[in-house]
């Protein structure tokens, strides 16, 4: 507990200070609900010059709904992600819940997810899943970067010194949407490896996204591309037929294909690639399973 | 950095407070508010947990600057003049304390749930004592006083 006292804390309640301050002193330390910053700073792991506080600045805080896409502030804590969005982002929603505690839900996140890029962080793969974009601003401009483009390494990104994590675009569900996540007990856990799937009907294809198995949070290309292509030819969206048990085993194989996990304190390679494999198999089932029982039950309400 | 906050209602003004200092510690080291205990630091065993504007959160993940200008309500603020809270008579009521160091973070996991949720289930019981490790594992007492808590809260609040 003796740590220096040399980092300023600034706290300012507009946009443009914040990004004033991350301009003027490289290395500034954006901090939201710091749940992960905090931890590193405590331990001495990290010494900024300086952080910037983004909880009094009002847009940080706000989602807005427009033309099929949540735009989900970066400040936006997992509590009201979880309590107010559930509804346009189900998939989100859950990975949400699963997040730490109720204590860490209250101050975490997005936002501070994307900054610090954890792998296995539980949010990453569902807006893989989902083909998220994140906003990124600085005093020089805005930009949009899709999330499959924004992270380059363990704790890593496309996010320059000077720039801002301001918003992530999140395009609203149209089918079911799945988070599988595999740890050593049920709360408070972080993923050993986990799995998101997102039925998007009007495009054929399923999105997906992995964590806790690589260097980076990634999509599983091989397997969405495999499964786009067997509910096409074999017309599995018009009849709703079960995917054959065939058709989910190889989807889980592309899935562990797609991965380069480590061995470390919470699982092993070896283990991660299989489970991997179990849980990719298992939320295609559940997200394929819910569709076909809601174009039922839509087709029994019209008959 | 100059620090003001209200904590359990009283206004202070606290000097030199570094950037990288927690919340906690503020508590605990400038106040001499010991409830709130110091364990992990990372947010897993909540026996630091207090509220912040309202929001339940681990003092120990919170700079101290970002408490600038806001209140915090501790385990020491729950008991008022005429004696206990429900919650705190609850656990005594149910033998819910063995070695004691989880207890103020459990008083005010259950206080937070009982704000949100008068009635609450298994499952939101729960949840809400996830983030609360007791190593004694005294569990099983700890949910009995849980629920004789939201019993008690309920008649409280029924009563004309």
């Amino acid at each position: 507990m003796s740590l220096p006292a040399t980092m300023d804390f600034l706290l300012p309640d507009r946009l443009d200070d914040a990004l004033d301050a991350l301009a003027a002193r490289p290395g500034t330390l954006p901090v939201a609900g710091g749940t992960d910053v905090m931890v590193r700073l405590s331990r001495g792991r990290e010494r900024p010059p300086a952080a910037v506080d983004l909880t009094r600045i009002p847009c940080l805080a706000r989602w807005e709904r427009e033309a099929g896409v949540v735009r989900l502030g970066a400040a936006v804590p997992y509590t009201r992600l979880a309590d107010e969005l559930a509804g346009p982002l189900p998939g989100l929603a859950a990975a949400a819940r699963t997040v730490g505690s109720r204590q860490i839900r209250n101050r975490g996140t997005v936002g501070g997810a994307l900054g610090t890029a954890w792998a296995a962080g539980d949010v990453h793969p569902m807006l893989l899943a989902l083909g998220a974009e994140v906003e990124l601003v600085s005093a020089r401009g805005a930009r949009r970067v899709p999330v499959r483009e924004f992270y380059t390494g363990p704790g890593r990104t496309v996010r320059a010194p000077d720039e801002l994590i301001r918003a992530v675009r999140v395009p609203e569900a149209e089918g079911p949407q799945s988070y599988a996540k595999a740890g050593r007990r049920g709360a408070l856990v972080v993923a050993t490896c986990s799995f998101a799937a997102a039925l998007w009907p009007s495009r054929g294809t399923v999105g997906t996204g992995i964590g806790g198995a690589a260097d980076t949070p990634l999509p599983a290309l091989e397997a969405e591309r495999f499964v786009a292509g067997e509910l096409a030819g074999r017309r599995l969206w018009q009849s709703l037929e079960p995917l054959p048990d065939g058709v989910l085993t190889r989807f889980g194989e592309l899935a562990a294909a797609a991965v380069s996990p480590a061995d470390d304190v919470r699982g092993s390679a070896a283990y991660r690639r299989h489970a991997v494999a179990v849980l990719a198999r298992r939320a295609l089932g559940w997200v394929w399973d819910d569709y076909r029982a809601d174009a039922r039950a839509k087709e029994e309400t019209c008959a | 950095m100059r620090l003001t906050l209200t904590v359990n209602g009283e206004r202070h003004d606290i000097d030199a407070v570094a950037g990288t200092e927690s919340l906690l510690s503020v508590l605990r080291r400038r106040l001499g508010l010991s409830g709130a205990k110091n364990a992990c630091e990372q947010g897993q065993c909540g026996s630091c947990s207090v509220h912040l504007d309202g929001v339940l959160v681990c003092a120990c993940l919170v700079p101290a600057p970002q408490a600038h200008g806001r209140s915090v309500e501790t385990v020491e603020g729950l008991a008022g003049e005429d004696g206990p809270h429900p919650v705190q008579e609850a656990f005594l009521a149910c033998g819910a304390v063995q070695c004691g160091f989880c207890t103020p973070g459990m008083l005010k996991s259950t206080e937070d749930l009982l704000r949100r949720c008068p009635d609450p289930g298994e499952a939101e019981i729960k949840d809400a004592l996830a983030g609360n490790l007791c190593r004694c594992t005294g569990y099983g007492h700890i949910l009995d006083a849980v629920r004789l808590a939201a019993a008690r809260t309920r008649a409280l609040e029924a009563r004309p």
